[in-house]
């Protein structure tokens, strides 16, 4: 293996900019990595490999000149970063792992694109997830699962299982996922990376192919606290072409790793949530949460229990505003302007028809049982029963976030209650499936940021640590998340992630 | 509350435009019946003085200046269309019958 692929995006960029390597070399690497082992994994749906490396040759000579331009580049400049296919990009198809949308080129480039463009980062390609980024598993793709780099049976989670893997497979230093419910933090916690999801409207969703879009938001994956600080920087801020941007831009994240990467958290009051933890959540979750809580306590953190009790109805507000959402935002798939036309075989040849043939087969099962569920609970005389009731369990979940964080300055829990499932373990079974995000879905419901950060091995699989802060208050889970990152490395001598497996090629046929 | 009746389950398919087979409308039943069981207690906590919350941060409407902004050209629009036709795109008859 190549070792310019284990480095941190950090890493990587310092080598870049002292002229020890080139952007190509790096790209080049990252994509014989790709080719060496994707064929099992199945995270890229799609490789970008000419652009990638065109955009690194270009940073290459930028730096080879010298001068103005190349003290002008970022400094992130010629690292490469994988995309999320949820994400629309120019000149790279995205599909949202959807069938619906096989094929489909966007016009137009998302906001962090543009960002990432002008930065300079080459781009390796689109990552698989659930379609439409509907699941925890992505066994949902239409374009075949993506397996666990820690263990090929196992599910990578999800949706944004693809970002994730890719990245602790060392396919990418840096990747963007989207976080709705989870789909950053549960997949971080099960591939033993670090994921972020922002306060809701600090990153752009403009070109985020929207699923709900009061609860999506857009943010980094990366194998380390520091990296997803500086993608976050790279990526933030108000964007005139998303109406729910914020107005200001949140500063001082990458400080605030650096700060925590000294280990000490004298001062900092640490909020342990009663009711994220405990009964479901197995034994060896619990126990790397217990050793992390103690890990922090030494390191000067004051450790206070806090109590969320509407967080019991966190799982059911979510299962009714985000599929209402979904049957509105996904009612433009009807075969009309773009993306998939399906003619009913028989009968007459109505654009009714032809939209119901056409959603029938361009969507998968979870897709149709959202869209199904979210056109109940809008439906006249469920309204005020569900939706109604779940936009108050919404105020609910805010004030006891807001009650929290009058006693704390950052909260804990684990990311996900458990380690990475089999493939094919919840199959049948919609409600266990949606049960892996009990932890994370609260965040989203009130827009507040979460971060998960590698919190150890259970039955040999990866643990994740989830820390969450008031909104605007990113820059305190780069502290804390950083704290903890360096306090467990201390303590294992090494990082978690390399500790995982080498990946057996031979053992999974490649998948066409 | 009520579960979704296979008959209550053809009406939201019509309404959702998503034509669906027998099987698939008997194995949804079930499966909605499960999720709308696991997600029903929300209204236990949901009582009439607690305001409802429709957006995480609460931001007022956004207003721009009212000039042209970024725009595609027809060629670009039409690049993904399932049909079309001059300029346009190509729908099948909107309405039944003659």
């Amino acid at each position: 293996m190549n070792e310019l692929i284990k480095l941190s995006a950090a890493e990587l960029a310092a080598k870049l900019r002292a002229g020890e390597v080139t952007s190509v070399e790096a790209v080049q690497a990252h994509l014989d990595r790709i080719a060496e082992v994707d064929g099992t994994l199945n995270a890229f749906l799609h490789v970008n490999a000419e652009e990638a490396l065109a955009v690194a040759a270009e940073v290459d000579a930028i730096r080879a000149a010298g001068g103005a331009e190349a003290e002008a580049l970022h400094p992130l400049a010629g690292v490469p970063i994988a995309i999320k296919d949820l994400i629309v990009t120019k000149g790279q198809p995205t599909t949202a792992a959807s069938k619906m949308l096989d094929g489909w080129m966007s016009p137009y480039d998302a906001t962090v694109i543009e960002k990432i463009r002008a930065a300079k980062l080459p781009m390796l390609g689109k990552t698989n997830l659930d379609e439409f980024a509907m699941g925890s598993s992505t066994e949902h793709s239409a374009y075949g699962v993506t397996r666990n780099p820690w263990d090929l049976g196992r599910i990578p989670g999800g949706s944004g299982g693809g970002s994730a893997a890719a990245v602790a497979a060392f396919e990418a230093p840096l990747a963007l996922g989207t976080d709705t419910g989870g789909s950053i933090r549960q997949p971080g916690a099960v591939t033993g990376t670090v994921g972020v999801k922002p306060t809701y409207g600090a990153v752009s969703r403009y070109g985020a192919i929207a699923m709900a879009s009061s609860l999506d938001q857009i943010g980094p994956v990366s194998r380390t606290v520091l990296d997803s600080a500086l993608l976050q920087e790279l990526i933030g801020g108000h964007d005139p072409k998303d109406s729910t941007s914020l107005p200001q831009d949140l500063e001082g994240l990458v400080a605030a790793a650096q700060t925590g990467a000294a280990g000490d958290l004298t001062g900092v009051r640490v909020g342990v949530i009663k009711e994220l933890q405990g009964e479901g959540y197995q034994e060896g979750v619990q126990a790397r949460f217990n050793e992390s809580l103690e890990l922090l306590k030494n390191a000067g953190a004051e450790i206070v229990e806090v109590s969320c009790p509407n967080f019991k109805y966190a799982l059911g507000a979510y299962y009714l505003i985000m599929p209402s959402e979904v049957s509105s935002n996904l009612a433009k798939f009807d075969g009309v302007r773009f993306g998939q036309r399906v003619l009913p075989t028989e009968g007459p040849l109505t654009i009714e028809r032809v939209m119901a043939a056409t959603r029938a087969a361009g969507f998968g099962d979870e897709v149709k049982r959202r869209i199904i569920l979210g056109t109940y609970a809008l439906s006249a005389g469920y309204y005020d029963a569900y939706y109604g009731s779940a936009q108050k369990v919404r105020t609910l979940i805010q004030r006891d976030f807001d009650a929290a964080f009058e006693q704390a300055d950052v909260l804990i829990s684990p990311t996900a209650p458990t380690v990475a499932f089999e493939l094919g373990a919840n199959d049948n079974d919609p409600v266990a499936m949606y049960l892996n995000d009990v932890a994370t879905i609260p965040a989203n419901l009130a827009g507040v940021p979460g971060i998960t950060v590698p919190g150890g091995l259970s039955e040999g699989l990866p643990v994740g640590i989830q820390f969450l802060a008031p909104a605007y208050e990113d820059a305190r889970l780069y502290r804390a998340g950083a704290a903890l990152e360096t306090l467990l490395e201390k303590q294992w001598g090494r990082t978690l992630i390399s500790q995982a497996p080498a990946i057996d090629t031979a053992s999974i046929a490649q998948e066409a | 509350m009520s579960a979704i009746s296979r008959e209550d389950l053809v009406h939201l398919a019509q309404l959702a435009h998503i034509e669906m087979s027998d099987a698939e409308l008997d194995k949804m039943t079930g499966e909605l019946d499960a999720i709308v069981g696991a997600i029903a207690s929300v209204s236990e906590v949901a009582s009439s003085d607690i305001p409802a919350t429709s957006h995480p941060i609460p931001l007022t409407n956004v207003l721009r200046e009212d000039v042209v902004g970024q725009t595609l050209s027809i060629d670009e629009v039409l690049l993904n269309a399932p049909d079309s036709d001059s300029d346009r795109f190509k729908v099948p008859a909107i309405l039944d019958g003659e």
